[in-house]
């Protein structure tokens, strides 16, 4: 065993008292004995009746004390349920509902078709649907009985411990679980491996944080701390029934005859996990369903795209069709029964039933409605939502398996987690996204620092990297690269590159993509390798590293195979500086109960213990963290760290040594985008220092509300005459590839609001980071005035401000007379639940509209989802949220689309969004590319069906017109069942699947193309009108082309004539011919697959009449022998498709042409420069293009790149002019 | 960049680095959507080449269809009201339905033009809905085909069975109504033209759907007699006029095969018909038809199909010819990016 491993094992077993350190959150008074009289104030609703017996498991196993196992189940049926049920959802449709309604009737005399053709569609379809809903229940059992199937150790009487399946635990169990695992339930901590019972819980998959939270165990059950122990442990828990609420928990216990309180710090809930802690003992309370993490699941709304809805109105709009058609033949039909029928003795009108009673033409009339209902049904496709279905199941699949999208580092692809939202990508107008962990790492990089007024650090940021080669490249003069930063970011890839300019600047460009150390991109000689001993301020370079490294409350955590420490901090920047001091030389090895213990590598090496004798905590009120330890050689040191507007308040005369060159350094760490933070320290004497402990302790103790008010003021009064030693800045690094990513988006024409949680200052500095922000944007900030002064009409007040600020915003906005100003929009949170009240939003919206990036700091989860609801229904367009915590799930289920980062974060966004992705930068393809191909399939897709279905469809009614609107269709029912599900199906899912209007590559060389899905060019209503107008023509072409041939003479030179079933097959053969020709022109993009299911759609035709005219005539009827004897031979047969199938396509391929010739849209014309590769040939003029494509942006990197060659070429002239100078002066 | 990627990841998390790659999607051109695929486009020549092509094809069918059409030789005689008696030319139904007057009646014919054999030999009705819904329906297949099934008489309401419950076989209201007008025909001369009335059904029907021990039961004996009636010492495969009257018509208005004539007739030539003016069409103010027609490859008499074709083949012309017009007038560079939408602005 290493010795790092033994220091380690070593300190678990001293059992650390944890809990001194923690002197506000954890310190409370002694564990309050209730009054045994009385021991259920508070707990005597209705809502707190439950009653666990702890370590009696079998009481709860039946009444009166039943509560279900252990046992989850979050599938939607069961194998009972199943049936019902799914067929209950399927016929919530309305569209099923009226199918299913016909396939009843057609178990009546009136339906016009037979049983079959009517029930075997819907059976299909319904069927399909169903085995969807299967599989994926499926999945989730089998998911869930993973989870059931885990193990955990129980007590199983006496003493006794052993290992049980999850659902098998029942309420009252005692469990132990052991570090790293998951909890089973939701349980009482009653002890841990600690001594003093605390126990490390992370609760990532709960709320999405990441650090880790510390639960305490009643002091009363500390002894319960092994499985001995057990054997003879009775008590009794009365507490709150199950409910969702994560933070809340009121319960008492009951244990030898005396009544304990209990309060959240002792509920280990299920689904988070033990961490740092050896083992815990709980108790049982709430099990499987009744647990707060499953009360808490919500099922995410279903959601719908825009295309959809629109496809309902288009529905609507045919069944108002349907129901006229219908209207019409029954009219009609009333009118022959009434006025023809009586004449037609051949029909024995005499005998005839109701359906066909000429004595009772309206009654007749009405059941022929009905009929014609069900006959004219085919004009709403019945297989439309079965094959979008399919479709968009495909769809998702080719997003879940592109390798583009799958990130390496995370070992991630992407994943459409719902597949009705594909083509909603391509329309995506508005993206709000999360800060951290979207698009930021949530890792801290120590980039810089500044330590007795000199600033250290020479690594750059990412941005200052590009704008540098864009620059050298200029100057090296190479004019046709200059407009794409793209290219600098493609070949970035070298560790670190010097650009020599011309004029002899030299631009060191450091990068790192891999840093050596994770958190420390930290380079400067002057300091590293224990340099900084030769600076003549040494102390203060000791003090400055002393602070980082024990002024903290991370533990650390030794990795066996590298030999060095991790550290487990609570925020990473702490983590950052921990590693930062560990690279200078103070490597922070071990923690106990009171001291730090620190190893010192220069001057000499030797190890340092600091003991902890108070520690205050950060918090967001504080914003700053202090220790006083006591060295090895007894002095009491105060180390802080803070927000430096705090710590330069509180510095102490001749602690302000540094305070004018610290202020730069931090000026300039906050212009790079970097989170800063101000150290320092002072020293206490032994008396002032025991002064202020009397009055620590005394409000340590102090019972009451304003306990924490006067902890905090006597911390106040102890951090006070600081002597400032320097700054941190700690780089909050973007994701990889975020500006790339941004600018695309933004040159593809969406619009980015950043909705962030942090404080206005870190989201400008990531606002620039990410180039959401530039120089020369003018920012417009809309924050509270003080409120600390609040009276009656405060609220009044300041929401009448806001409204100044607003619209004197607007009216900037509106005045600026410079087409190319732009605007920043800031908000905070305070002033955003201000301006989201219902009389102000619309003010709020058109001045965030207005503006090219908005940008809300300091905003709740809440306020996430109001402003996402503001966006999308204030401009109706399409949003997409993205954001990877628990605290952007509302926002996630609220946006028309949300995209789930599936990082580092717990699962909570990605079990609500509709798209999870590894990485921001993913979101580009997925939105330039899949959404704009699903976009146009789906678009295309739908279009082309209603258009098959009404060419088919209106054949019907005409031919009906022929028959005295009797309902006797020409058609052969069997024709009518395959024309949906087989003969046309397969193609229009090979459009909706595999069309491509321009590769992948073109999609993300040319931004602009995605506005044609905003836009909506595809689906808007003249084209849908135009396809509806292109079925009607080819419907009445198909019929009266066909009964013009086929009308009374020989069809062949047998002299016989034409029946019903000829003449129907003759038409059925031309409308297949005219679909699939159709689609054929429709589609732009032929692979094997299209080929083979356009052609094989229509040999499927002819194989299919051959087959069926070879069953047994009572089967096949007319149809017998059809093609080899009476069709096939007929030339007339052929010639007639030939005549229909061109007379249907020619309008449609002309009108296609012309619109190519005069007014082609952008794939038309990149379409044709790639099959002529006039891209390979004229290289110059697609980089101009694609450089053209571009939407005029004003925000993203581009412009970002712009700003920054600005600066340096006004400090480049400079010093050329000095140069200048300097020359003429040697001369 | 993702080699750096990829290299980094591998460093800290080899060990886990299986598990990892399992979720990495297999690189395949399906799933990429890289398949190779040919992607037309609409270029002038291959627009104006395919416009011409279909013309080209087009008018020369329509020419040939015109030409057969004009080839078929085609008379048509209507004898419905002709063969009234001028007495009951008021009462037309009460003529037919009266079994006391003759229906008898001799039409002449004048051949126009020399006909070829065949010449077949239609009637030919008017405003007979063969193609209602409960006519169409009012028939069983299987009962035709198979003489065990005589009582599968479902669907054939009203004429299913007798007063005692016998089935009717054929049942049903198509065959009830048949069409019995029949036609003997005479050259100007007396000598006596035949008409073959066999072979005048699919070979199919006879062989498959009209069984060969399938024998008349119970035909038009009820109270109500429609249509014509049957030999029943005939099986149903050899009553042919059956056969072609049970395969009903697509519209209103039809002919069906009645015979054929296997003789050449010279052009001028006069033909006496003498026909049995049986089936009612009088209450319902149907016309009865005869046709003698020729027939080519192409069938019968239909300028339509070759009027379509010139059309269609015209247009085609047409719109080629506008587009090279266009084309030369006002040409499109393809793949012109002036075109592209942020270059017209």
């Amino acid at each position: 065993m290493t010795r790092a491993g033994k220091i380690r094992d070593k300190l678990r077993r001293e059992k650390l008292r944890w809990s001194k350190l923690y002197t506000f959150n954890c310190a409370r008074p002694n564990p309050e004995l209730i009054d045994f009289a009385n021991p259920f104030n508070g707990l005597q609703g209705p809502g707190f009746s439950r009653k666990v017996q702890c370590n009696q498991p079998s009481l709860h196993r039946r009444k009166p004390l039943h509560y279900p196992s252990n046992y989850i189940s979050t599938t939607k049926y069961n194998i009972i349920t199943f049936l019902p049920k799914a067929i209950f959802e399927q016929f919530r449709r309305v569209a099923n509902l009226y199918f299913l309604l016909a396939a009843v009737l057609s178990l009546t005399p009136i339906a016009p078709f037979s049983a079959v053709s009517m029930i075997a569609p819907l059976a299909f379809v319904v069927g399909l649907s169903m085995a969807k809903e299967a599989v994926e229940d499926w999945r989730r059992f089998m998911q869930d009985m993973k989870v059931n199937k885990r193990k955990v150790s129980i007590h199983k009487g006496d003493g006794n411990f052993c290992y049980k399946k999850w659902h098998k635990i029942f309420v009252g169990d005692v469990v132990k679980v052991e570090k790293d695992q998951f909890f089973p339930a939701d349980l009482l901590l009653l002890s841990s491996s600690y001594e003093d019972g605390i126990c490390y819980v992370e609760t990532m998959n709960l709320d999405g944080e990441t650090n880790l939270k510390v639960k305490r165990a009643l002091d009363v059950t500390l002894h319960f701390d092994e499985d001995k122990t057990f054997k003879d442990f009775y008590a009794t828990i009365r507490c709150e029934n199950p409910n969702p609420s994560l933070y809340t928990f009121v319960g008492n216990l009951e244990y030898d005859k005396q009544v304990y309180s209990l309060d959240p710090t002792q509920i280990l809930l299920r689904d988070s996990k033990l961490r740092n802690t050896s083992y815990i003992y709980g108790v049982v309370i709430f099990t499987g369903h009744d647990s707060k993490v499953m009360q808490n699941s919500t099922e995410s709304p279903s959601k719908r795209s825009s295309i959809e809805k629109k496809m309902d109105y288009i529905i609507y709009i045919l069944f108002t069709l349907l129901v006229l058609i219908s209207s019409i033949s029954s009219i009609g039909f009333a009118v022959y029964t009434k006025f023809g029928m009586p004449n037609w003795w051949y029909l024995q009108p005499e005998n005839a039933s109701t359906l066909y009673n000429p004595l009772m033409p309206a009654l007749s009339g009405i059941f022929h409605l009905v009929t014609a209902l069900i006959m004219y049904g085919y004009l709403i496709p019945v297989s439309l939502y079965v094959s979008i279905e399919v479709v968009k199941v495909l769809q998702a699949m080719f997003i879940n398996q592109d390798i583009q999208m799958y990130d390496e580092d995370s070992g991630k692809p992407a994943e459409a987690r719902t597949s009705n939202l594909n083509e909603e990508l391509g329309q995506v107008d508005t993206i709000l996204s999360d800060k951290t962990g979207t698009l930021t790492c949530n890792q801290m990089d120590f980039l810089k620092c500044s330590i007795a007024g000199v600033s250290y650090g020479v690594g750059s940021s990412e941005v200052e990297i590009a704008a540098a080669k864009r620059i050298a490249s200029e100057f090296s003069g190479s004019p046709g690269h200059n407009c794409f930063p793209a290219d600098y970011w493609d070949n970035n890839e070298d560790d670190s590159s010097v650009i020599q300019l011309e004029d002899g600047i030299t631009c060191k460009v450091v990068k790192d993509p891999k840093p050596k150390i994770k958190g420390f991109s930290f380079e400067d000689d002057r300091l590293m390798q224990g340099n900084w001993v030769k600076e003549p301020t040494r102390g203060t370079f000791q003090m400055f590293f002393r602070v980082l490294a024990v002024c903290h409350t991370a533990i650390p955590e030794h990795d066996e195979e590298s030999g060095t420490f991790t550290y487990e901090a609570e925020s990473p920047d702490e983590g950052a500086f921990l590693v930062a001091a560990r690279e200078f030389g103070f490597e922070f090895f071990k923690r106990t109960q009171s001291s730090v213990f620190i190893r010192e590598s220069y001057p000499n090496p030797l190890e340092r213990e600091f003991k902890i004798l108070n520690l205050m905590e950060f918090n967001s009120k504080r914003k700053r963290m202090s220790v006083i330890v006591r060295d090895d050689s007894g002095q009491i040191i105060l180390l802080c760290k803070g927000a430096d507007s705090i710590i330069f308040d509180r510095l102490s005369k001749n602690g302000k040594m540094y305070e004018a060159d610290t202020m730069k350094h931090l000026n300039e760490f906050g212009e790079a985008g970097l989170r800063t933070l101000a150290l320092a320290y002072k020293v206490l004497d032994e008396s002032e220092y025991s002064t202020w402990y009397a009055e620590f302790l005394r409000a340590k103790t102090a019972i009451g509300p304003d306990r924490d008010a006067q902890l905090e003021r006597v911390a106040d009064m102890m951090e006070r005459e600081l002597v400032l030693i320097g700054a941190t800045a700690v780089e909050d690094k973007l994701q990889k590839g975020v500006p790339q990513c941004i600018d695309k988006l933004a040159q593809a024409g969406l619009k980015i609001w950043v909705l962030t949680g942090d404080k206005m200052e870190t989201a400008i500095n990531i606002g620039f980071a990410c180039s959401l922000l530039r120089l020369g944007l003018k920012q417009i900030s809309i924050s509270t005035m003080n409120t600390d002064f609040l009276d009656q009409d405060a609220k009044k007040t300041i929401k009448d401000n806001i409204l100044l600020q607003i619209t004197n915003a607007s009216r900037m906005v509106k005045l600026e007379m410079d087409p190319h100003a732009a605007f920043a929009l800031i908000i905070d949170g305070k002033a955003l639940s201000y301006a989201l009240e219902d009389d102000m939003k619309h003010h709020f919206l058109g001045l965030a509209v207005s503006c090219a990036s908005v940008i809300c700091c300091r905003v709740s989860p809440k306020q996430k989802a109001l402003v996402t609801r503001l966006v999308k229904e204030g401009t109706g367009k399409t949003t997409l949220a993205i954001g990877d915590g628990a605290n952007d799930v509302g926002m996630i289920q609220e946006a028309d689309i949300g995209v789930g980062i599936s990082g580092v974060e717990g699962m909570q966004a990605v079990m609500a969004s509709d798209f999870s992705i590894a990485q921001f930068r993913c979101l580009e393809r997925l939105l330039v590319v899949h959404g704009h191909w699903c976009y146009k399939r789906i678009a295309q897709m739908v279009c082309y069906f209603f258009y098959k279905n009404i060419a088919f469809g209106l054949t019907l009614f005409y031919f009906e017109a022929y028959t005295g609107f009797s309902g006797q269709s020409v058609y052969e029912d069997w024709y009518m069942i395959l024309f949906n599900i087989i003969l046309t199906s397969l193609p229009v899912i090979s459009l909706g699947v595999f069309e491509q209007d321009v590769s992948s590559e073109v999609c993300l060389q040319f931004p602009a193309l995605y506005q044609q899905g905003p836009k909506n060019l595809f689906f808007d209503w003249s084209r849908i009108i135009a396809w509806t107008a292109n079925g009607l023509y080819s419907s009445l072409v198909v019929f009266f082309i066909n009964i013009s041939i086929f009308y009374d003479q020989a069809f062949q030179s047998e002299g016989q004539t034409a029946d019903m079933a000829a003449m129907g097959t003759t038409m059925f053969t031309c409308i297949i011919w005219a679909v699939n020709l159709q689609i054929a022109l429709t589609m732009s993009h032929f692979t094997w697959i299209q080929h083979l299911f356009v052609w094989g759609s229509i040999s499927t035709w002819y194989l299919f009449l051959f087959g069926y005219g070879f069953m047994s005539p009572v089967i096949s009827g007319n149809a017998f022998h059809i093609l080899i004897e009476s069709l096939g031979p007929a030339p007339i047969y052929w010639i007639t498709t030939f005549l229909v199938a061109a007379a249907c396509n020619i309008p449609y391929f002309a009108h296609l042409y012309y619109q190519r010739l005069f007014h082609p849209l952008d794939h038309h014309v990149i379409q044709e420069i790639k099959y002529f590769k006039k891209d390979l040939t004229d290289e110059h003029m697609w980089t101009r293009e694609r450089s053209k494509a571009r939407q005029e942006t004003k925000i993203g990197f581009t412009a970002r790149v712009d700003a920054k060659i600005r600066q340096l070429k006004g400090k480049l002239q400079k010093k050329v002019s000095s140069l200048g100078v300097i020359l003429e002066l040697q001369s | 960049m993702m080699n750096d990627v990829s290299a980094s990841a591998a460093g800290p998390s080899s060990g886990s680095g299986d598990r990892k790659n399992s979720k990495r999607p297999k690189y395949s051109r399906f799933t990429q959507q890289e398949l190779p695929a040919c992607k037309p486009i609409l270029t002038p020549l291959w627009v104006i080449s395919l416009f011409t092509l279909v013309g080209i094809i087009f008018v020369p069918i329509g020419l040939a269809s015109l030409l057969a059409s004009n080839d078929v030789v085609e008379i048509v005689d209507r004898y419905e009201t002709a063969c009234v008696p001028p007495s009951m030319i008021n009462d037309k139904v009460g003529y037919i339905q009266n079994p006391a007057i003759s229906k008898t009646c001799a039409r002449v014919l004048k051949v126009p033009k020399d006909m070829d054999k065949p010449i077949y030999v239609y009637y030919q009705l008017d405003n007979f809905y063969q193609n209602h819904r409960r006519y169409v329906k009012s028939r069983n297949d299987k009962q035709l085909r198979d003489a065990s099934k005589a009582y599968e008489t479902s669907g054939c309401d009203p004429e299913k069975t007798t007063a005692d419950g016998t089935p009717i076989v054929p049942c049903g209201l198509i065959a009830w109504s048949l069409f019995n007008d029949t036609y003997s025909f005479t050259h100007g001369n007396g000598e006596s033209l035949t008409v073959n009335k066999k072979d005048i059904s699919w070979k199919s029907d006879r062989d498959h759907k009209f069984g060969s021990d399938v024998y008349p039961k119970n035909f038009q004996s009820g109270a109500l007699i429609g249509g014509g009636k049957l030999d029943s010492k005939k099986p149903l495969s050899e009553q042919e006029d059956l056969i072609v009257w049970m395969r009903t018509a697509a519209l209103p208005t039809f002919r069906k095969l009645y015979g054929r004539i296997e003789e050449d007739l010279k052009e001028n030539e006069i033909i006496t018909v003498v026909l049995e003016n049986n089936y009612n069409t009088y209450s319902f103010g149907g016309k009865k038809k005869l046709v003698l027609s020729t027939a080519t490859w192409l069938g019968g008499k239909n300028d339509f199909l070759g009027i379509a074709y010139l059309s269609v083949g015209g247009l085609c012309f047409f719109l080629a010819t506008t587009f090279t017009v266009l084309y030369l007038v006002t040409p499109r560079k393809l793949g012109d990016p002036s075109f592209l939408s942020w270059n017209s602005k």
